[in-house]
């Protein structure tokens, strides 16, 4: 038995042409799709790009995020491993000494809790304790948020621990374009990356054009980077929405409905929470006057209640009403039969926008 | 024996039973305290005392463990330094793991490690930054192949595994060698540390200090295993323990270890017995734990006192040697002397400079009031002078 025999080996070449048709062109892909193209297209230019965790190699991952890339890049690039998130990160750190760019899952996002300790004290810390000798290029990808009616421990929005962590950059995509554009620029990132995908937009679709998206990171390209930057999502002038991620789609239908009734509402993306776009998001606010912030998270101590500082910090004098809330209560996320009542809805967005003290008309 | 292929292709390992994840039945001894040579017999290996131009070497190493241990001490009393956790006794289970690595081999210690530290080449005011609260390291892991000295418990052993999942991905022979303590053993980064390792089979040697204390916590209240290095077992790794002052029995207990991982014989677990013989730190006070009566019956097992008398016995030590070591330890001692005694001052504005690669647009914000800050107490001052 040779050293190898029990792995999965990679097909001859590259790709395994019946197995990952090669994409290109148009294509319809669903947002989980996407993030498996910015892994195979980064694991095709770069070897030191690796990708493991629980249930990533042969399965594909329990939402086939990492769907073929055992097949395609073989065990020793895309691998399962023991079931120890803080091992999967320690390991993923020390990889990253050693020169690899793990790209690592935790499965779910109540499931990273384990991991705590190696991610704040170690991922997000290495940069600074050595002055910049050694940098973690490690990408932490976590399924995350509610809305998809799953049990205790797989709904969580989690985003503040990260945030609230210096040396972390945290992300996340909410369209499909993004979820390729962002993936490939936090494995491209020096920096440690939180990348936090909205289960529930999994299997949204949409058709981009491949060879554009592959075109950004090609040679001599100067495309920016989606790191640091908002996005206006959607034009209006009366209110600012202000949302990212698992929020994004409430955020659009209640702009769309809205927009029905005679009120035009700017939506923008905020994607990147770390480092946080100001520029965008106080000049969308100064372009309207008045904003609601909306994030399934509970409100308290939350990344929603720092959007709302930082625009009333800069913003004050161009605001017509203060800046509003719409957030998870700040109770464990609910049982999938409750869910409803928790997450920010169209309704309840619209509520709180009648409430950014309009002038009689 | 263990279910990884890989293991039963090692040709030391196949056709061996079982039992051979257990460690040895007595801590591997090589020289006894009184300093005579106690033969090998019994244990799992036929482990061989080193020759003299080994062990005088590792004497030198420890007269230098020892001095560096003195002055720091004393640099804290004097308050020149925050803090040092003091090993003190326990300098041979550093000697050894540095002297059982090749340069291209990577080291990952822990706080109480700076002799290792040193030990693979790492400047004395480098490795003592950190001590003297400049910043939080000073020392570039890379130059050395040497972790920075971890302080939350077996945090350490993970990165470990990974800098050697890495190599031998790569294909490179890379060892490496960590350290932990008893108290870090009861930690889940211990327990994921050694499965992982011992599922991807790779080149990791994982050496247990085991210094009887956790602060004041007595290794009774860490573990009622036979041994820490029983724990190997669980993992299907060997274990096996040795008397962690005695250099010779470490020097071939983790030499062997060593060279197991470098051939492809994957991890394994040393558990090496030794007593902390000062108080955890300088801020801590072990009369409150442990008694006087309990410390001196370490002092007659000391394992430099104990090779010295070895090698004088056996003629191997020079006076030449002994007078060589004792200056250059001397002048390491200067050197923290004169450096620790030689005011710094540590620039605020690196606190926002490596945060990340690049500072974002807030750390850049916030540097600039900190800036700000300095110079208008800067021209107070002037205005008051």
């Amino acid at each position: 038995m040779t050293a190898m025999a029990h792995k999965p080996q990679p097909q001859s070449g590259t790709a395994s042409p019946a197995a990952e048709p090669e994409l290109s062109g148009m294509q319809t892909l669903t947002f989980a799709k996407a993030l498996t193209l910015a892994m195979a297209d980064s694991m095709a230019v770069d070897p030191s790009v690796l990708v493991f965790g629980e249930d990533v190699g042969t399965l594909g991952g329990v939402f086939r995020v990492t769907d073929g890339l055992t097949r395609r890049f073989g065990e020793d690039r895309c691998f399962d491993t023991p079931l120890a998130e803080s091992g999967i990160i320690g390991m993923a750190t020390g990889m990253a000494i050693n020169g690899m760019k793990p790209v690592v899952e935790m499965q779910f996002d109540a499931f990273a809790y384990p991991a705590f300790e190696q991610i704040t004290s170690h991922v997000a810390k290495m940069g600074n304790r050595t002055k910049g000798k050694v940098r973690l290029p490690i990408v932490i990808r976590i399924p995350y948020a509610g809305g998809i009616g799953g049990v205790e421990h797989h709904c969580d929005s989690s985003e503040a621990y990260y945030v609230h962590t210096p040396g972390l950059t945290v992300l996340t995509p909410s369209t499909v374009t993004d979820a390729y554009t962002m993936l490939r620029d936090a494995i491209a990132s020096p920096d440690p990356v939180i990348f936090l995908e909205p289960k529930k937009l999994y299997f949204s679709k949409d058709t981009v054009d491949v060879d554009a998206l592959r075109a950004r990171y090609g040679a001599g390209s100067t495309a920016p980077s989606t790191i640091g930057r908002a996005v206006i999502a959607r034009e209006g002038s009366d209110a600012t929405l202000i949302a990212y991620g698992p929020s994004m789609a409430a955020a659009l239908a209640a702009a769309e409905t809205a927009a029905a009734e005679g009120r035009s509402l700017q939506v923008v993306d905020v994607r990147s929470l770390v480092p946080f776009d100001d520029e965008t998001v106080c000049a969308a606010v100064r372009s309207t006057g008045r904003a609601v912030v909306i994030a399934e998270a509970p409100g308290f101590a939350s990344m929603a209640s720092e959007i709302v500082a930082r625009i009333q910090e800069r913003c004050f004098h161009s605001l017509a009403a203060p800046v509003l809330r719409v957030t998870g209560f700040d109770i464990p996320f609910p049982a999938p039969r409750l869910e409803k009542y928790y997450l920010p809805g169209v309704d309840r967005i619209l509520d709180t926008v009648e409430e950014l003290q309009w002038e009689e008309s | 024996m263990t279910n990884h292929p890989e293991f039963m292709e090692y040709p030391g390992n196949a056709g061996r039973a079982e039992g051979y994840l257990l460690p040895s039945e007595e801590p591997v001894q090589l020289i006894a305290a009184d300093g005579s040579a106690t033969g090998n017999d019994g244990y799992k290996e036929p482990y061989q005392l080193p020759g003299p131009a080994t062990l005088v070497e590792g004497y030198g190493r420890l007269v230098m463990g020892r001095r560096v241990n003195e002055q720091a001490n004393a640099l804290v009393r004097q308050g020149r330094m925050a803090v040092y956790p003091s090993s003190t006794g326990q300098e041979a289970c550093q000697v050894a793991a540095d002297m059982s690595l090749r340069g291209s081999d990577w080291l990952f210690p822990t706080y109480r490690d700076t002799v290792a530290i040193l030990g693979r080449g790492v400047d004395p005011m480098e490795a003592f930054e950190s001590l003297r609260g400049d910043w939080h390291s000073g020392f570039d892991p890379h130059q050395y192949n040497t972790g920075l000295p971890t302080t939350p418990l077996a945090t350490q052993l993970l990165h470990a595994v990974g800098v050697a999942h890495a190599a031998k991905l790569r294909g490179e022979d890379t060892v490496v060698l960590t350290l932990c303590g008893d108290g870090a053993s009861s930690e889940g980064d211990f327990h994921e540390a050694l499965n992982f390792a011992a599922v991807f089979h790779v080149p990791v040697v994982f050496l247990i200090q085991n210094n009887q204390y956790a602060i004041s916590v007595p290794l009774i209240r860490q573990s009622v295993a036979p041994s820490l290095a029983h724990k190997a077992v669980g993992y299907g790794m060997p274990g096996e323990r040795v008397d962690g002052n005695d250099l010779a029995a470490l020097l071939a207990v983790v030499g062997h270890a060593v060279e197991r991982a470098r051939n492809g014989g994957g991890p394994s677990l040393v558990e090496a017995h030794t007593y902390r013989m000062e108080s955890h730190t300088n801020a801590d006070d072990a009369t409150r734990y442990r008694t006087a009566a309990e410390v001196a019956q370490w002092v007659p097992k000391d394992p430099l006192l104990r090779l010295q008398k070895y090698l004088h016995d056996a003629g191997h030590l020079a006076p030449a040697d002994s007078e060589r070591f004792a200056a250059d330890a001397e002048a390491v001692a200067k050197t923290l002397r004169d450096g620790l005694n030689t005011e710094t001052v540590p620039d605020p504005a690196e606190l926002f400079s490596f945060v990340y690669s690049e500072p974002t647009p807030q750390l850049r914000e916030q540097a600039r009031l900190l800036a700000d800050e300095l110079a208008a107490g800067q021209s107070l001052e002037g205005a008051l002078r």
